[in-house]
């Protein structure tokens, strides 16, 4: 069974799920037998959750769509016109 | 419907369909250059630029790939010509001195006692989004980025390397350096909060 160290070592790649399935396997099977292990690894998936919730919300400011899209309109002329 | 006028970027009805399908991006583009430039107008000024860029180029998208990647991958690369030469690079030599785990070490305990508190407490109501905001965009660029794609936007590595023009090893030590130092800089929102006593943490 995988230790604590190599456990960890593979944290962050599990938490974005690049592990590959095999060593996935270990670092499950070690969480099913290490609760500290399961508390960190619960504590960073938590965070990772909050960040992503937190640092996704900005307002679209009002007029930026309309701004865009008559760029869109200007650059069609120009290439119907030319 | 017959299909619009042809030229050599396509017909302008299916220009049209690729406009209205990548305006429904521009919240999450937004939100993203707003973090890249930290800064409402430049965040507008890219955002804009990399619509028009795709605009230009659609023709080099190929349907049936991933368009939401395709338009950050401009997003990035604009990002990084326009507004990256303008930055100072902060002082990084003090990330590697951060462990692992930081926040875990200094806020597992204080999670459980307030939540034992309330059931509402929990790690997501300790930092606002505000905080959380400016604690992602006080990181060095070369780790925001990777956390901006990787935390938030949820892209793969390999998506990230490629936006990024890096490689995946390197996508992987930025990220993992960028994420202690995003917990140090939340650790020091907490505590300057009065949410830390600091004489009760276990000695490191």
């Amino acid at each position: 069974m995988a230790d604590c160290n190599q456990t960890l070592r593979d944290l962050q790649r599990y938490l974005d799920h690049e592990l590959p399935s095999g060593a996935k396997r270990l670092v499950d099977n070690h969480l099913g037998e290490c609760l500290d292990c399961l508390h960190a690894f619960d504590f960073e998936a938590e965070l990772k959750g909050v960040i992503a919730a937190k640092a996704r919300t900005v307002a679209v400011p009002e007029g930026l769509l309309a701004r865009i899209e008559m760029c869109f309109g200007v650059e069609a002329d120009d290439i119907l016109g030319g | 419907m017959a299909p619009g006028p042809s030229t050599r970027f396509g017909t302008m009805a299916d220009r049209a369909t690729f406009a209205t399908d990548a305006m429904g991006f521009m919240p999450q583009l937004f939100a993203t250059a707003v973090r890249m430039t930290r800064n409402q107008a430049d965040a507008e000024d890219l955002v804009q630029e990399t619509y028009l860029k795709a605009y230009r180029s659609y023709h080099t998208f190929q349907e049936g790939s991933n368009l939401r990647a395709w338009l950050f991958r401009i997003l990035t690369n604009t990002y990084i010509n326009l507004y990256r030469a303008r930055q100072r690079q902060p002082d990084l030599t003090d990330i590697d001195d951060i462990e692992d785990l930081y926040l875990y070490r200094r806020l597992g305990g204080i999670e459980a006692a307030l939540a034992s508190r309330s059931a509402e407490d929990t790690l997501m109501d300790l930092f606002s989004e505000a905080e959380v905001s400016e604690a992602i965009e006080n990181l060095p660029e070369n780790f925001r980025l990777p956390v901006l794609l990787a935390d938030v936007e949820e892209f793969s590595y390999k998506e990230i390397a490629e936006m990024l023009e890096i490689p995946i090893g390197t996508v992987m030590s930025r990220l993992h350096r960028g994420r202690k130092a995003l917990q140090r800089q939340l650790y020091d929102f907490a505590k300057r909060r009065g949410l830390v006593d600091e004489s009760v943490l276990a000695p490191q």
